[in-house]
C-alpha cells in the first residue's frame, strides 16, 4: 500500500502539525518509503501470537495515598510560557 | 599530568593516594573542553554551577540533553523545548549528585533521540573525534564524542534502539544499555516508554561497571522500574571466559555488513575462543523484521509521548499570523511545526498513522505481535547461551550529511541494536578494531534480562586481552 498526499495531510491534522504545500511531496515520499518497508510484517503469520506491549511483565503499581512534599506551585509555574493568577495562561479559546 | 585523559577508576586511585584532587581533575577537563570543543561540538552548554567537591565518586561527567537537571536548560536538542529550565532532577541525576559527580554540562543529541546519524539536533551536528568529517553516531552522539575526545571522563546517554551502543561503537568507547527497568527513567524525557533506558558511556569496562553501580536501582517514581537487588557490578570484572557459551546468530552476518566490520568481529570471536569460550552458531529467524517492528512500536509511542509539547505550558509557543482553523488549534499547529524538525515530524506522523483508525490492527497490533516473536527467538537462544555476539553497527561512522535525505537507510543501520530494546535485555558495545581509514569498530554482546554481570565479565576479559580501548584520537 502506498501513501498519498491526502493521507499525509490527514495524519498531519491528527498530529497537530502543519505541513506546508512545499514540504508535502517530501514527506509523502519518505513516509511512503517507510510504510512500504514495514509492509514486510504482513508476510508473517501472527494468528495465535500474543502482543507484547512491555518487555518486562507488568502489574498494576500502586502506592499508599500519603501526602508528601513535591514541587511547589511556584516551582511548577517557573517553566510557564505565560502565567496569570497562579495559573498557566493560554490563548483565548472560546470567543 | 593529563588528568582528562584518564579513566574514572584511574582518577579515583589518584584521589586516594593524594596525587590529584577532584578539583584538579574537573579543571583539567574544563581546559580540555576549551581546547577541543570548537572542533567536536559535543556540548549544548556547560553547567551553571561548579560542583561541591564532596562525595565518593567525584568524576567529571556529561549528561545527555534529555535528562532533567535542576536549573539547567534541558531541550532534547529541540527548538520546541527552548527555554525549559528543569525545576527538578531526574532519578539518575540525583544519584550522580549524591555520589559526588562533577557535572560538566549537557550533551548534544539527535532531536528527541530520533536518529543514528546525528543530523537533527537544533544546535547543529557534533563531530566524530576520530574524523571530524564523520558523524559520532546517535542519538547519544554528544555523550559518546565527549568521552572519546576526553572532554568528559564518562557520560550518561539513553538508548531506545541503539542510541548508546551505536555512538559508543562509532567513537571507539564502551556503551551499555541496561535491562529495561534496571535504571530509573524518572526525569528522562520520554521517546518510546517501553524501550527507553538510561545507561553509561565510558572509556573502559571497569568504568562502565562503576557507573552502573551508581545509577542502577529501583525508583518508585518510575512505575516500570524493577525492584530486584542490584549487584556490585565490579565483582563481575573477572578475566575468565572459560566454558562460557557465546551464540553467534547466522542472520547477523548476512548481506549489508561491511567487510572490515565483519573481519574485526570474526577475529574477536576467534580470540574469545582461544580464551576458552564456547562458540556456537544460533538462529534468530525474526530479527530481519526487527527494524520494521521497531519503527512501528517506537514511533507510535513517540507520537503519543510528544503530544504534550503543544505550546500550552512550557517551551516554545508560536503566535499564528493568520487564522487557519481556530485560535487554539492554529497555536498548536504553528508551535509544533516551528518547534519540531523534519525527522521529529516524520516520526510523529508515522506513529500517528500506525495508531490511526483503520490501520491500528495492520500496523501497531501486528508490530506488537512480531515483537513477541523476536523476544521468543532470543529466549530460545538464551536457554543454551550466556551471551549473543554481533557487530554493533553494520558499518563504521559515515560522513556528515550522508543519510539526511534517506531516513530509511539510516533506520537500517540500527539492525543489530534494536532487538535488545524490543526484548528489554541488556547489551553492551565495546571497541574491537579499526577500519583502514582509522575509524573505530564496535562489538555487541547481548545478555539475559538482569544479567549485566555476564556482559561485563566477557567484555572485561576481551578488553584485558586487547588494546583497542587504549587508542585515542588525535585532536591537537
Amino acid at each position: 500500500m502506498s501513501i498519498s498526499k491526502e493521507d499525509v495531510k490527514y495524519v498531519a491534522l491528527l498530529a497537530r502539525i502543519h505541513v506546508p504545500e512545499e514540504k508535502l511531496e517530501g514527506f509523502t515520499k519518505t513516509l511512503g518509503d517507510i510504510v512500504h518497508y514495514v509492509e514486510q510484517l504482513q508476510k508473517l503469520d501472527v494468528e495465535n501470537v500474543k502482543p507484547t506491549s512491555h518487555a518486562v511483565p507488568l502489574g498494576n503499581v500502586l502506592r499508599a495515598d500519603i501526602i508528601k512534599p513535591s514541587l511547589t506551585h511556584q516551582q511548577a509555574l517557573s517553566v510557564a510560557i505565560e502565567s496569570k493568577d497562579g495559573c498557566f495562561k493560554v490563548p483565548l479559546v472560546i470567543e | 599530568m593529563k588528568l582528562h585523559a584518564l579513566t574514572a577508576h584511574a582518577l579515583l586511585d589518584l584521589y586516594r593516594s593524594g596525587k590529584a584532587s577532584p578539583k584538579e581533575a574537573y579543571e583539567d577537563v574544563l581546559e580540555r573542553i576549551k581546547a577541543v570543543e570548537p572542533k567536536v561540538k559535543a556540548y549544548v552548554h556547560l553547567a551553571q554551577n561548579q560542583p561541591e567537591f564532596k562525595g565518593e565518586f567525584q568524576i567529571p561527567i556529561g549528561l545527555k540533553d534529555n535528562l532533567c537537571t535542576k536549573g539547567e536548560e534541558i531541550t532534547c536538542s529541540s527548538k520546541i523545548l527552548k527555554g525549559f529550565h528543569s525545576p527538578y532532577d531526574a532519578g539518575v541525576v540525583e544519584k550522580i549528585k549524591k555520589s559526588g559527580g562533577s557535572i560538566l554540562g549537557i550533551m548534544n543529541m539527535d532531536e528527541f533521540a530520533f536518529g543514528s546519524s546525528f543530523e537533527s539536533s537544533c544546535y547543529g551536528p557534533t563531530f566524530n573525534p576520530w574524523n571530524l568529517a564523520c558523524v559520532p553516531g546517535g542519538s547519544s552522539g554528544g555523550s559518546a564524542a565527549s568521552v572519546a575526545a576526553d572532554e568528559a571522563v564518562w557520560a550518561l546517554g539513553s538508548d531506545t534502539g541503539g542510541s548508546i551502543r551505536q555512538p559508543a561503537s562509532f567513537c571507539g568507547i564502551v556503551g551499555l544499555k541496561p535491562t529495561y527497568g534496571r535504571v530509573s527513567r524518572y526525569g528522562l524525557i520520554a521517546f518510546a516508554s517501553s524501550l527507553d533506558q538510561i545507561g553509561p558511556l565510558t572509556k573502559d569496562v571497569r568504568d562502565c561497571a562503576l557507573l552502573m553501580n551508581i545509577i542502577a536501582g529501583y525508583d518508585k517514581r518510575d512505575s516500570t522500574s524493577v525492584n530486584t537487588p542490584v549487584p556490585d557490578h565490579t565483582k563481575a570484572l573477572v578475566n575468565d571466559v572459560r566454558g562460557l557459551k557465546i551464540g553467534i546468530p547466522k542472520e547477523a552476518f548476512a548481506e549489508g555488513l561491511d567487510s572490515e566490520v565483519r573481519q574485526a568481529v570474526e577475529k574477536s570471536v576467534e580470540l574469545l575462543k582461544t580464551l576458552g569460550a564456547v562458540v556456537k552458531e544460533v538462529s534468530l529467524p525474526h530479527t530481519p523484521y526487527a527494524v520494521a517492528t521497531y519503527y512501528i512500536v517506537a514511533t507510535a509511542e513517540a507520537s503519543s509521548n510528544l503530544a504534550r509539547f503543544d505550546g500550552v505550558r512550557y517551551g516554545l509557543r508560536a503566535t499564528p499570523k493568520s487564522v487557519r482553523k481556530n485560535a487554539l488549534v492554529d497555536m498548536y499547529e504553528e508551535t509544533r511545526s516551528l518547534g519540531f524538525g523534519d525527522e521529529a515530524k516524520r516520526r510523529i506522523m508515522l506513529g500517528t498513522y500506525a495508531l490511526s483508525s483503520g490501520y491500528y490492527d495492520a500496523y501497531y497490533l501486528r508490530g506488537q505481535k512480531v515483537r513477541t516473536l523476536i523476544k521468543n527467538d532470543l529466549d530460545v537462544v538464551f536457554k543454551d547461551c550466556d551471551v549473543i555476539l554481533t557487530p554493533t553497527s553494520p558499518t563504521v561512522a559515515f560522513k556528515v550529511g550522508e543519510k539526511v535525505s534517506d531516513p530509511l537507510s539510516m533506520y537500517l543501520s540500527d539492525i543489530y541494536t534494536i532487538p535488545a530494546n524490543l526484548a528489554g535485555i541488556p547489551a553492551i558495545s565495546i571497541p574491537c578494531g579499526f577500519s583502514k581509514n582509522g575509524l573505530p569498530i564496535g562489538l555487541q554482546l547481548m545478555g539475559k534480562a538482569f544479567d549485566e554481570e555476564m556482559l561485563l565479565r566477557m567484555a572485561y576479559t576481551y578488553e584485558q586481552n586487547t588494546e583497542w580501548h587504549l587508542k585515542k584520537p588525535t585532536l591537537d
